[in-house]
Formats: structure tokens, C-alpha cells, sequence
């Protein structure tokens, strides 16, 4: 994937010439701590507590803000003073989910100086009030501001540090513990400036290291790229894998199967009968299908004035049209049951545009339509839905793109480099969690933060 | 001590198999070994079955080409695949016939109650083939090894004659006879009288009933790619009667050779596996039986000094099986016929439709009959996929078994039922029954 004039812009040299380099990322290990200590909870918001607490159950170490005026007494036994020379804090967490002025929202600016001590891959999570409940215009006005300030702290954090934004609806600690556990964590690693919500429903990983033991998961588009990491990657957690492609990528598609002994079905997701072929298959071999990943796509690429029918027509039959029509399968009574979990990939194509890309950003902006609508008609039935649109990821197909195309494309975003296909997989695996099911509905994306789109 | 009472038998089912799409040689698979192909094609099996750590009966398969270094090469295949290396396997070698003859061991294991689960399957590669040194070189360098002294390895090397260096190639001849298999094709042919246009009308329908079938998805789950090739090379969809009618002959002699390049089946390379279990097994995995194997039989003619044809075996090895089963000729759903050559299926046919033939060298009272030409190879077959000789028994029992699933669903009430008849070098024919 390398190409010498890659390799010339990385080296000590070009850092030596002033050619900003990216931090590695820190990427989740399984048994490894969430994230680096200590952590600073803070915040006026009901959740403060409890989220302090649970940290210190994670044995992350908790720190205490730095004040004006040093020497004051320590609150918390054991918890890290920042105000010590050279402390530094692995992870922020504000709850202002209780803020309704505009002036609430100074608590934020005491976070600064513990910012400015934030470690390498550090984490800043603000956590808020979903304002689509709400109607006061001060209050909808205090808590969207929120977004813009996550939006913008993220723009400004360096060093592989991400900042995110939680916003709970109801009573939703199961959920808001879930996602700020994802965004401290290296899952998250090239996930920046995202908002996600968490609904009331309830939910607890029983495994920590193998959080989808027992659990059957279907992927689509599994023989190579970013499905076969997917399929990986939630066999790594403990689930079982149905590793789908088309018949003419069966080779790979054995190697990955049998890599992580799952198996494999050939077909095409296009086929009529295919959403009946796979459940037929899931239900035949292990008794059950829990999770769905609708990753297979395509991209035929070309600008709109010269877009012929096949190219415009494949694409919305691959990436959308299928997903409607196994849907209507795998989401019949005796589909997905309840708890099953559902993720379509959609992209950033879909959000923000892409030239020459009318095709495939019409159809992953409808997947993230089909996503919304989905979730909402299968939420009573315990089942998620959810959308991962990711950004620049290194993969085969964007190798192939030309070196200034690429390394602008690859650099333009907060953490100045692309994320890898194992990213993708994490939010995926994150999302598809027993733990997760406060999330549905949600468009998450891995792009660090791109400067296209929201 | 009480003595352990027998086992009943039981029948053993065929869950499902996979190939490798078959490659005419010194095309896509020519640098690829017997080992590489069959251990890709076990893979393909594991994965498709999910059968990745699992602990198999037993493997059996074998190759007609090989190495000496292949001694032990089915072990080798599954050493190398993702099957729990706990697995037993041996090789089996039975010319054309090794591929089904490998299936009926491992269902007959499984009929006896010896295993639960078994693969069978085969390997060829006419590309990688096996290259010896002459007679000559062999004996000089084994007496060379002998000798104690540097004079006697110097008289040692006297032995040896300048044609000695040229190295001795495998050849598709019969050993007794010298002559290859299509010669001894083509003199059968005649006897029969077995026209031109009969074996082109038959060739023509393999690759077209082959077409189909890909076209239909009906290999989707049979065939798993290879190195870049997704179908049969050798598969030509707009095969006609009168594009091969402009063939040359290759086989026979003067005007009254029939025999050419399009009814013929050219050297290939592939391989094949079928899995094989117990219905007990088939159910605990979560797997559907698509047929069960009920019988085989195989027979042998003396094509040295009987006068009979050398791929007729499977003439005689069929009404004996008939007989076993009480069964007539008609009484099969489907039939594959292996395609070594048209004329081979057409002679086979004439035969046992021929009263005189029946009586005198079968000893039957009456000829077996005619068949429903629709219901023969209607997936295509050997002149269509090519023939890598030991895979062609699991390309047809994997192939027969889902076509006889895809009838029963039609009509669940019914018992389907296809016959098998495999020709093999040597005078040999190996014969079996499925029922689904």
C-alpha cells in the first residue's frame, strides 16, 4: 500500500522538513485498560457521578481538575490532583446534560487548563441532552451549543486525541455508559467530532473480552477489504460468522471463513431470494441469527453528464435496492430476533458529496434513510439499526487512487491521516453489542473528523 | 464373553461438495500442484461446510498423475488445509474410477458405523506432471548406489547409454495394448458403429446443459474459484453440432474415424471432494442430506485378450447392480454417464439396449432397454468441464446428489433416484446408486 513518494513524505526527513507526521493511533486491545488514566469526570450533569464511579470500577484512576490558587484539598481519595507539574490526564468527561442557559455552559472553559495536560490519543467526551426533546429555546439553544463545541475542540486537539458527544434521552445510563466506554476506548480510534444518542433502553455486555459470545453474525461483501475485517473482528469478540460474497470471490471468501471458522455462502446479495437464502442458511447451521452487516457495496465512478445506465443502475441495486429486499426477509417475525442488531455501511459520499460519485452518494444517502425509518419500525421489537459511514480508510481501492489525491484526501481531517478498515470494524463492533442497544437510529462516522462533511 | 453383536447398517448421506472450476492443462492451474489443487478444494469444503478445527472420519482421495514424492499426498492435502490435522486420510488410486470409487469407502465407513463423517475426493494435474528418468539412468544410478568401490561405481556408469539421459514422460496409454485410450476408444466406435454426428450432438448438449447451469447459479454452492478462473476454461456456451463438425479427427483411422478434439475430453487439471456423514452427523452440524448413497458396483472387462472394449466395464457393472437392487434401467430419475468420450456413453447405451450383446455377454434374458436421453448429464459433463481423472467421480457425485435434492422438493413424496456409471483405464467401471 506504500508507494515511494508515500514512503518519502513519512520519513524522519520530510518530519525533519516540516511535514506534519500522524500519531499512531491508539487501537483497542482486548484485556487491555479502556483507556489511559487518569480520567476526569466533571460537570453539573446528573450522570457525573455514576460515571465516575464506573470509571473507577474500570480501575482507570480518577483526577481531579486543576484550580487557581494550587494547594486545595484533594475531594476524592486517591484520585490524581492535576494540579501537580507535569500530571497529565489520559481522558476528559463533561456531563452538562443538565445545562438550560447559555451561561451553564462556563463550566466548559474550567475544563481548559486539564485539556492542555490531555495525553497523546487522550479522549473528551461532553455529554448532553438529545435537544429533539426538549421545546424551551434556551434550553434547545444551551444544549445544541454543545455540538459546536465538541465539533470545534476536536478540530483543535492534537496528538491523536479525539473529542465526542453523547446525547441522552430519558433514563439512559445503560446507553450513555456503553458509548463512553466506545469513545474512550481505542474502538473509537478514528472517530472524532461525532454526536451520537442514547435512547432509555437497557442493556449490559455479560462478557467483557468476548462481548458477542454466542451470538450468530451475517456480512455481506466479507471476501476482502473492510468486510473481511469486519468479520474478524466480531468473531474476535466471540461471535459466530456467515462470511457472504459473491460466487466469483470464493476463494478469498474460504480463507476468510475458515481464518475464523465460520462459513461461507456464496451469493449474490442482488438475487430475489437472497435475504430468504441467508436466513435459510443462518437458521439451518446454528439455530439462530443475531446480527447484520449490510456491508457489501460498489462504486462505479463517473461524472453525472456521462453516467451510463449500468453504472447508475448497479450501484443503487448493490448498495440500496438489496438491502431493502433482504431486509424484508431477515426483518420478517421470524428474522432477527429480539436483541438483534443491524448495521448498514453507509458512507461519506452519502453526507457530503463526492464528484463523480452521484450514483454511489445517492445510494449511501439512502441507506442512511433506510437506516432512520428501519430503526424506528423495529424498535419495539428490541432491534437496532444503525449506519457506519466511513471516510478515508486505507484499503485497495483507495491505494489506487493518484498520490496528491490521496494524501490530501488521507490528511484532511483532525487526526491528519486515514483510518484503517479494522476502524470500521470496531464501531461496527461496538454498535452491535448486547451492551449497545440504547443506540439505533445513529449515523456514526469513522472519518477523524473530516473536513467534508458535517 | 458375550461376542459384540454387528452393527446394522445404515445408509450414508451426501451433505454437499466442492471443486475447483477445472482448467484445460498448461492453462490457469499449470504451475499448480496435485497438492495445491486438492488442498484448495478442502479448503473450499471447510469453509462452505464450516468445518474449520473439525475432526473429519477420515479423508480419502487420490490422484492417477504423481509424483513419487506424493506418496502420502491426500495426508499431505489435509496436513496443509484447515481441517483439524487429527484427520486420517489415504490415497486411492483407481484410473478414472478414483474419484467415486473413493466416495463408496468412506460411505461404506459410514454405512458400518466405523465413522461418522468422511471426505472423498480426488486430484489431477496433467500440467505438474510427473517426469521420470529413463529405465536405463534408473537402474544404472540404483546400481551405482550399490556398488562399495571406486572401480565398481565406474563399471557402474559403463551401463549407462546416451538414450538413457532422456527422461521418460507419462503417456495415456494402456501399458499391455500400447495403444492410448482413444485408439482403443475409436476401435469400440467402430464396432458399434457409433456415426459422427451422434457424438457432436452430444458433445454439443454437454457444454450447452453446462452453460445453463452456471447461468442458473446451480454451481454456486458446488464450485469455489482458483487462481483467477471463476467456471470451467474448457466450457464453450455456443457450442454447436455444426462448429464441431468442421473438427479434425484425431482417433481411428481412414474415413471411418469419427473421433476429434470436440467429442473427445481434452487433459485438465482440478479437483473435487464430497462430504459424506451419517444422518446423525448431517444433524448435529445443522446440515441437510442431499442424497444418500445406496450401492456401488464395479466391474472389470479383459480388454488384453477378451475382445471387449476397454471402456466397457461399466456395461456389465450396471445390470449387476440392477440386479442387487431389483431395478431396471428405467427406473432412475437422472443419470451421469461419464463423458471420457461421446462415443463411450453412446456405446454404453447401444449396448444395453441390444438384445444380442445382453444375452451373449452379459447374460441377461432381456436387454436392459433404452433410457430418456433428457435424463442423461442434464448438467453437462466430462466433454464440457474437462476431466481431471480422479476429480471427475466427486464433480459427479457432489453434482447428482443436489440435482436428485432439487427434484425431491419438487415432488416430496417420491423416492429420486440417479444412477452413476464411471469408465476407468485398465478395463474398469465403477457403478453406484443415489436416492434422495
Amino acid at each position: 500500500m506504500t508507494d515511494l513518494l508515500t514512503t518519502i513524505i513519512t520519513s524522519p526527513v520530510a518530519k525533519k522538513a516540516g511535514v506534519p507526521q500522524p500519531t499512531p493511533l491508539r487501537r483497542y486491545e482486548p484485556g487491555a485498560p479502556v483507556c489511559e488514566g487518569p480520567v476526569l469526570v466533571t460537570g453539573t450533569g446528573p450522570y457525573a457521578a455514576q460515571l465516575r464511579e464506573w470509571a473507577g470500577q474500570l480501575g482507570l484512576g480518577l483526577a481531579v481538575a486543576p484550580v487557581e490558587g494550587a494547594g486545595t484539598a484533594d475531594p476524592t481519595a486517591g484520585a490524581t490532583s492535576l494540579n501537580a507539574p507535569n500530571e497529565k490526564v489520559g481522558a476528559i468527561v463533561v456531563d452538562l446534560s443538565d445545562a438550560t442557559d447559555p451561561g451553564d455552559l462556563a463550566v466548559l472553559r474550567t475544563v481548559a487548563p486539564s485539556v492542555k495536560r490531555l495525553r497523546p490519543n487522550g479522549r473528551v467526551v461532553v455529554v448532553g441532552t438529545d435537544p429533539a426533546g426538549l421545546s424551551d429555546p434556551a434550553h434547545v439553544a444551551t444544549q445544541r451549543a454543545l455540538e459546536g463545541f465538541v465539533r470545534s475542540l476536536g478540530k483543535e486537539l492534537r496528538a491523536g486525541a479525539t473529542a465526542n458527544h453523547v446525547l441522552v434521552r430519558g433514563e439512559a445510563w445503560d446507553g450513555l455508559r456503553s458509548a463512553v466506554e466506545f469513545f474512550l476506548s481505542g474502538r473509537s480510534a478514528y472517530v472524532d467530532g461525532q454526536v451520537v444518542r442514547v435512547n432509555d433502553a437497557g442493556g449490559a455486555n455479560s462478557d467483557i473480552l468476548r462481548p458477542l459470545e454466542g451470538k450468530v453474525a451475517l456480512v455481506t461483501g466479507a471476501a476482502r477489504g473492510i468486510g473481511a475485517e469486519i468479520a474478524a473482528v466480531l468473531a474476535r469478540d466471540g461471535a459466530t460468522i456467515v462470511a457472504v460474497d459473491v460466487p466469483a470471490a470464493g476463494e478469498s471468501l474460504a480463507r476468510v471463513a475458515n481464518e475464523i471458522r465460520g462459513t461461507a455462502l456464496h451469493l449474490d446479495v442482488t438475487s430475489p431470494d437472497a435475504g430468504a437464502r441467508m436466513l435459510e442458511h443462518t437458521r439451518s447451521r446454528y439455530g439462530r441469527l443475531d446480527i447484520v452487516v449490510h456491508n457489501a457495496g460498489i462504486t462505479r465512478d463517473k461524472l453525472f453528464v456521462n453516467m451510463d445506465e449500468s453504472r447508475w443502475d448497479s450501484v443503487l441495486q448493490v448498495n440500496l435496492r438489496s438491502i431493502l429486499r433482504m431486509n424484508e426477509a431477515i426483518l420478517r417475525d421470524d428474522g432477527l430476533g429480539e436483541g438483534g442488531r443491524m448495521v448498514c455501511l453507509a458512507s461519506i459520499a452519502g453526507i457530503a458529496g463526492n464528484r463523480g460519485q452521484t450514483n454511489y452518494g445517492a445510494s449511501k444517502a439512502g441507506v442512511i434513510g433506510l437506516v432512520t425509518s428501519t430503526a424506528a419500525q423495529v424498535r419495539d421489537r428490541g432491534i437496532t439499526v444503525n449506519a457506519v459511514a466511513p471516510g478515508f480508510i486505507e484499503t485497495d481501492m483507495t491505494a489506487r487512487i493518484p498520490f496528491a489525491t490521496r494524501e490530501i484526501g488521507r490528511r484532511m481531517n483532525s487526526l491528519q491521516q486515514g483510518g484503517l478498515p479494522r476502524d470500521v470494524a470496531e464501531a461496527i463492533a461496538w454498535l452491535v453489542q448486547p451492551g449497545a442497544a440504547a443506540v439505533t437510529g445513529q449515523v456514526v462516522r469513522v472519518c477523524g473528523q473530516s473536513l467534508l462533511g458535517a | 464373553m458375550p461376542q459384540t453383536s454387528p452393527r446394522p447398517p445404515r445408509r450414508a448421506a451426501i451433505l454437499g461438495g466442492n471443486r475447483i472450476p477445472f482448467a484445460r492443462a498448461q492453462g490457469a492451474y499449470a504451475k499448480a500442484s496435485n497438492q495445491d489443487l486438492l488442498t484448495a478444494t478442502l479448503d473450499g469444503l471447510v469453509a462452505r461446510f464450516g468445518l474449520a478445527g473439525e475432526r473429519m472420519g477420515e479423508v480419502a482421495a487420490g490422484a492417477v498423475l504423481k509424483h513419487s514424492r506424493d506418496f502420502n499426498l491426500t495426508r499431505e492435502c489435509v496436513l496443509g488445509s484447515r481441517l483439524d490435522p487429527h484427520t486420517p486420510a489415504y490415497d486411492v488410486q483407481q484410473a478414472c474410477g478414483t474419484g467415486l470409487e473413493a466416495a463408496i469407502l468412506v460411505s461404506n465407513k459410514i454405512a458400518l458405523g466405523q465413522i461418522e463423517c468422511g471426505v472423498a475426493g480426488g486430484t489431477d494435474t496433467a500440467s505438474d506432471a510427473p517426469i521420470a528418468v529413463s529405465e536405463g539412468l534408473r537402474e544404472t544410478l540404483l546400481e551405482l548406489n550399490r556398488a562399495k568401490s571406486l572401480p565398481d561405481r565406474l563399471k557402474a556408469l559403463t551401463g549407462l547409454r546416451p538414450g538413457d539421459v532422456l527422461p521418460a514422460i507419462p503417456q495415456n496409454v494402456e501399458p499391455r495394448t500400447g495403444l492410448s485410450m482413444g485408439e482403443h476408444m475409436a476401435l469400440t466406435t467402430t464396432e458399434w458403429g457409433i456415426t459422427r454426428q451422434e457424438q457432436d450432438e452430444l458433445a454439443a448438449a454437454s457444454h450447452q446443459h453446462l452453460a445453463a447451469a452456471y447461468e442458473r447459479g446451480f454451481f454456486d454452492d458446488l464450485v469455489t474459484p482458483y487462481l483467477g478462473l471463476t467456471r470451467d476454461d474448457n466450457l464453450r456456451a455456443d457450442s454447436t453440432v455444426e462448429k464441431l463438425a468442421t473438427l479434425k479427427t484425431v482417433f481411428g483411422k481412414g474415413d471411418g474415424a469419427t473421433m476429434t478434439a470436440g467429442n473427445s475430453t481434452p487433459l485438465t487439471d482440478g479437483a473435487s471432494a464430497v462430504l459424506l456423514a451419517s444422518d446423525e452427523w448431517a444433524t448435529a452440524h445443522g446440515l441437510t442430506p442431499l442424497a444418500w448413497l445406496v450401492d456401488a458396483e464395479t466391474a472389470a472387462v479383459d480388454y488384453v485378450h477378451g475382445a471387449e472394449g476397454l471402456l466397457m466395464a461399466p456395461a456389465y457393472a450396471v445390470p449387476r447392480l440392477l440386479a442387487r437392487n431389483g431395478l431396471t434401467l428405467q427406473d432412475f430419475d437422472l443419470y451421469e454417464i461419464h463423458e471420457a468420450f461421446a462415443a463411450t456413453v453412446l456405446t454404453v447405451l447401444k449396448a444395453w439396449d441390444d438384445p444380442t450383446y445382453c444375452r451373449e455377454r452379459l447374460g441377461l434374458d432381456a436387454p436392459l432397454g433404452s433410457i430418456d436421453r433428457g435424463r442423461i448429464n442434464v448438467t453437462g459433463s466430462s466433454l464440457a468441464t474437462g476431466h481431471p481423472f480422479a476429480a471427475t467421480g466427486g464433480r459427479i457425485v457432489a453434482t447428482l446428489a443436489k440435482l436428485l435434492h432439487e427434484q425431491k422438493q419438487q415432488d416430496p413424496e417420491r423416492t429420486v433416484r440417479g444412477l452413476i456409471s464411471i469408465c476407468a483405464a485398465g478395463g474398469q467401471g465403477v457403478t453406484a446408486i443415489l436416492e434422495a
